[in-house]
């Protein structure tokens, strides 16, 4: 079953391309899908409706958390299924005579019906809550999606909201209930909850929760207003999502529960009060459209009512009535749209006021509409008539069966008003699509026989259905016997005796055409009560309600999003001092502090205080960017004291890197800062700098002193040696041990760079500064001077001797660098300080010779360099892997080497390699842009010099 | 365990004199207070490793006297992150001085929008308010009204 649904969604996938290739005629392959499903369910439905064991399939989903995909062919799911796929077949191949030849959206219309018919079969033989759940949200995204077929109307899209809007709504009130009942029932099995069903509050609220789903999916008041709505779209997704199946998905989950939880409180209050009343409204609406397409979707909202009523009653003949009136409703409502479908597409019109005399010039399409109306209004010998007859008949005994006294016969009264309606708007559609009227005939396209196909065929399934009888009602009835014996045993036939439901069926046929006869007045009535009593509009209701909400919305931002980035900031540092600061008063106790290690410490501690405290004061830029370089250097001097040296050279080189890259873009801001007077705002930084200055402080305090476990780190020693097969433990830590973080660190420094890149070179793509200059060079020849980047400097700003230093102390910088990068094994070093120092070496060529100096200096792109060390770190992970090891797994070989005794080579070097040229990646896309980028800018616009930094 | 308290001192100063310069408006001025923020956590991953005592290197020293190497690691990589987000910063403040000529970040313009939508009891400018037309499936809608 499973593989059906799989192939429903691998059509989906082709039949855009299907369409390209063959245009519409790709729904007659598509069409295809469904009808299997239906020919190979078949059998198996007759078997399992007849009293075979039920089909059981369980694919095994997420098997953590117990979750599988259970399916199952019940006589309920078996009979919606054939339904379901019968259908499909049916409207999917009308689609081919209905879409126009070329029509430019079929491409995806035809993915989206086929994936439709695949969710909704899914949704049917779901065995499991979660797995229903998870159709049953697909098939509400798909319908938006078919609602908004054509998105050029503002109605249409606002129709498909609010489909969309109210059946999730639904969707995810019911999937709370199904956790509610998954967790009282220990289990989120369908058929294990309905063989042994939990009791108890949680229960009736996760019934009702359900239902609330349930009721906005099958259009039950009041959410019954979306209904109408999705009519804008194409009229075979009407025929198919809102009448034979997606609609029917509330009726079908409250089907499948009402056997087994009807008693829960609430269930029948609710389920026949919201089915009766919305079966009224919607047949009084019905009587008010002019839009035969309108007419039937009312229709239907007022039929969903009687099906939701019927089904949800919980008796066995009610149970029976209902599963037999879904299997003729769809018949008949699917057959009615199918036939508007074609009437819209050979007259041009829907409009009931412009069509006339078509019974005489489309006999056929007549005749499939007269069957499906008469077994619409109930009238025999369809099958309408015989699900009708038993669902009043089963009203007639729900007082004494369901224990309602009388209210049943309320509930009885009131679908038998509901019949009438229905008899009546009936009549109307006739009347409507096929009488005749005084007005000028409209021009008809000829009909093509295919397109007739599906109605006739659905028509004359209805008129069978009748006659069937005997062959139903045992069928039906295995579902219904899981209810215990009512009054009456139901039985599908033409002829049960003068019997109350005759009687009432006679009633509302009589009546409901009487009202037809007299339907002036009955208009005139219906208006002026309208007018009289100011009923609200379902529709309006929500508008406003979603009115109320974006309001809401709108004041809560403009109140708490001030769009003041110091605000946001103040906001979450005053909210980490506070919370975590209110519990660190309170566990404030056993604080134990030490002195200075040395009394060096203390110096460059108050070095590096007293310059934090002049950079807030300095007005000047370059000032405040130079303290900030001497409190960097003064804690790379802490580092050294406390014994990390590692640390202290990266931090010394990052910092020098990153005062130089300051002072390259400060050179064009200007040299102050912005004028700002003293004021309050001033003071309240300053105190909330304080204020978490001390917080951090105390929790530094704390957190040491609360420590009770032996640091981690202290036993890396041991596996840094044995199996990273180094001695620097940190370098080890960062290429081996905790290598996942360094990865992570270097994608973040990747995007970084291209980052700066893309700032700068916003129209220009960044490898284009380093083409051009070659292509610049190619033009300058010259071998005499020192440098050949040299030349674009002015010669008032050149410096020979920083030039002829750069030239010569920058080979000296990349062996280091090299060097550095190999001993971080053994010695301070490894990637991180060994690209630094190449990072530096290339900015002294910049510094020394400008933009094209760097390009000769380093003749690649820097994307090609980010790139490249990224891909050699994956590599140096991914290789181990490959081998049958863990991923970064570092290998420890000593290679014997003549004269020079053992080289000792780690795996790990080659992602210590990828650091490297990540850094060196880093400092080149800098360089290129915060350097070379923003003198190209101040060349083209030598009059905005920036400030002389 | 104690901690230091001469290096507590240091990092309340680096952090609260960073922050003074994080809730300015000029670019510049944050990312210093960033990186000076920057500094004072690295050290207190310092602080977080106990006393001073020998590198983390095998070779040289005897394992008791050393210090832990797992926060150097840690704060190994922060230095180094620290100084690709400075680069950031320092395209985005040019970037800004360059469009507006100065580095100061601005209140968000949207945000005002939505203020002045809220004072004059205004829907959000989503908001589909206006009612128009039945649907249908074909079709489009004529002139847009607005």
């Amino acid at each position: 079953m499973l593989g059906l649904i799989t192939l429903h969604f691998l059509a989906a996938a082709i039949a855009p391309a299907l369409t390209r290739w063959i245009d519409r005629r790709a729904f007659l392959v598509l069409a295809l899908v469904p009808a299997a499903s239906f020919a190979w369910l078949l059998p198996r439905a007759a078997s399992v409706t007849s009293g075979g064991e039920p089909v059981v399939e369980r694919v095994s989903w997420i098997p953590a958390i117990g979750m599988d995909i259970d399916l199952v062919l019940t006589p309920l799911t078996a009979i919606m299924a054939l339904v379901v796929t019968g259908v499909g077949a049916l409207v999917v191949a009308y689609c081919a005579w209905y879409f126009r030849e070329g029509d430019p959206e079929i491409w995806r219309f035809s993915g989206v019906l086929t994936a439709f018919a695949g969710s909704m079969l899914g949704l049917v033989l779901a065995d499991n809550l979660y797995v229903l759940f998870v159709f049953w949200e697909l098939t509400t995204i798909l319908s938006f999606l078919l609602i908004g077929h054509n998105p050029e109307r503002k109605a249409n899209r606002r129709a498909a909201m609010n489909a969309l809007l109210v059946t999730t709504f639904g969707g995810l009130v019911m999937l709370v209930g199904f956790f509610v009942l998954d967790v009282q029932a220990g289990t989120a099995r369908i058929s294990e909850i309905l063989a042994d069903p939990p009791s108890g509050p949680a229960v009736t609220v996760a019934m009702l929760l359900i239902l609330v789903g349930a009721v906005s999916k099958s259009a039950l008041v009041p959410f019954h207003f979306w209904l109408p709505g999705a009519m804008a779209a194409p009229t075979p997704v009407s025929a198919y999502l809102h009448a034979a199946a997606m609609v029917k998905a509330g009726v079908f989950l409250i089907a499948l529960l009402a056997p087994v939880f009807a008693d829960v409180p609430g269930w029948r209050p609710s389920l026949i009060g919201l089915g009766i009343l919305t079966m009224l409204i919607g047949g009084l609406r019905a009587l008010r459209q002019h839009d035969l397409k309108l007419l039937l979707a009312y229709g239907t909202v007022s039929q969903l009512g009687f099906l939701a009523a019927v089904a949800g009653a919980g008796t066995r003949s009610a149970a029976f009535a209902g599963l037999a009136l879904i299997l003729g409703h769809a018949l008949f409502k699917s057959t009615l749209f199918l036939v508007v479908g074609v009437i819209d597409r050979t007259a041009g019109t829907r409009d009931l006021r412009e069509l006339t005399g078509l019974h005489r010039r489309l006999p056929l399409l007549f005749l499939a509409a007269l069957l499906a109306s008469l077994s619409m209004a109930g009238v025999p010998p369809l099958l309408g008539f015989t699900a009708k007859e038993a669902a009043l008949a089963a009203f007639v005994d729900l007082g004494e069966d369901a224990g309602l006294g009388a209210w049943g016969t309320v509930a009885l009264v009131g679908i038998t008003l509901g019949s009438v309606l229905t008899v009546a708007y009936t009549a109307r559609f006739l009347w409507g699509a096929f009488g005749v009227r005084d007005v000028a005939a409209p021009e008809l396209r000829p009909v093509p026989a295919g397109f007739l196909l599906s109605p006739v065929v659905l028509a004359t399934l209805g008129l069978a259905g009748g006659f069937a009888g005997p062959v139903l009602t045992p069928r039906v009835a295995t579902y219904a016997d899981q209810v215990a014996e009512g009054a009456h045993e139901p039985v599908l036939t033409l002829w049960h005796g003068l019997t109350p439901a005759l009687g009432l069926s006679v009633l509302a046929i009589v009546a409901g055409v009487g009202l037809w006869i007299r339907r002036k007045q009955v208009a005139r009535v219906q208006e002026s009560v309208v007018q009289r009593l100011h009923l609200p509009d379902a529709e309006l209701v929500y508008h406003d309600v979603l009115r109320g909400v974006d309001r809401f919305a709108v004041e809560l931002t403009a109140r708490t999003q001030r769009g003041s980035l110091p605000v946001y900031v103040a906001i979450m540092l005053i909210v980490m001092v506070v919370v975590p600061g209110t519990a660190l008063v309170g566990a404030w106790s056993d604080i134990a502090v030490r002195g200075p290690d040395n009394w060096l410490q203390v110096a460059i501690s108050l070095l590096v205080v007293v310059a934090a405290v002049m950079t807030v004061r300095s007005r000047r830029r370059l000032r405040a960017v130079l303290l900030l370089g001497v409190t960097g250097y003064g804690t790379a001097l802490l580092f050294v004291i406390h014994g990390a040296p590692d640390l202290a050279l990266t931090q010394t080189l990052v910092e020098t890197f990153a005062v130089v890259t300051f002072v390259l873009v400060l050179r064009r801001l200007p040299p102050f800062f912005s004028d700002r007077p003293f004021t309050t705002a001033r003071y309240l930084r300053i105190a909330l700098g304080a204020a978490v200055g001390v917080a951090v402080g105390a929790y530094a305090l704390l957190a040491s002193s609360a420590r009770t476990a032996d640091p981690i780190g202290q036993r890396f020693a041991g596996p840094a040696y044995d199996f990273g097969g180094g001695e620097n433990i940190v370098n080890i830590t960062l290429v081996d041990i905790r290598v996942w973080d360094t990865f992570g660190e270097l994608a973040v420094i990747v995007v970084a760079a291209t980052g700066v890149a893309s700032l700068i070179f916003l129209l220009t793509d960044r490898a284009t500064s380093h083409a051009e200059a070659r292509r610049d060079r190619r033009q300058v020849v010259s071998t005499e001077a020192w440098m050949q980047g040299g030349l674009d400097v002015p010669d008032q700003r050149r410096s020979v001797v920083l030039e002829i230093v750069a030239r010569a102390v920058f080979p000296v910088m990349m062996i280091f660098s090299v060097y550095l990068m190999f001993v971080g094994h053994y010695e301070p070093g490894g990637g991180f300080a060994g690209g630094l120092i190449a990072g530096l070496a290339l900015m002294v060529r910049y510094l020394a010779g400008g933009r094209s100096e760097l390009d000769a200096a380093a003749p690649v792109d820097a994307g090609t360099v980010l790139g490249g060390g990224l891909a050699v770190a994956s590599l140096a992970g991914i290789v181990p892997a490959l081998l049958g090891y863990n991923a970064f797994e570092s290998g420890i070989f000593d290679i014997p080497f003549p004269l020079l005794g053992e080289l000792h080579v780690v795996t790990s070097i080659f992602f210590d390699i990828g650091v490297y040229l990540i850094i060196v990646g880093l400092a080149l896309d800098v360089l290129r842009s915060l350097g070379g980028g923003i003198d190209a800018d101040s060349d083209e616009e030598p009059m905005v010099q920036g400030a002389n930094a | 365990m104690s901690s230091n308290l001469v290096l507590v001192v240091v990092v309340a100063f680096l952090v609260g004199c960073g922050v003074t310069l994080m809730l300015e408006r000029s670019l510049t001025r944050i990312l210093v207070g960033f990186v000076m923020i920057g500094n004072g956590v690295n050290l207190l991953f310092i602080i977080a490793s106990g006393p001073a005592g020998d590198p983390p290197l095998l070779g040289d020293v005897a394992r008791t006297d050393m210090v832990d190497p797992l926060p150097q690691a840690m704060a190994l990589t922060a230095i180094v992150i620290t100084l690709g987000m400075t680069a950031f910063g320092l395209a985005l403040a040019y970037r800004a001085w360059q469009l507006s000529g100065h580095d100061d970040v601005q209140d968000d313009l949207e945000d005002d929008l939505v203020r002045r939508r809220a004072h004059r009891d205004d829907v959000s400018a989503s908001f589909d308010d206006v009612e128009s037309g039945l649907p249908d499936e074909e079709g489009t809608d004529e002139e847009d009204p607005r």
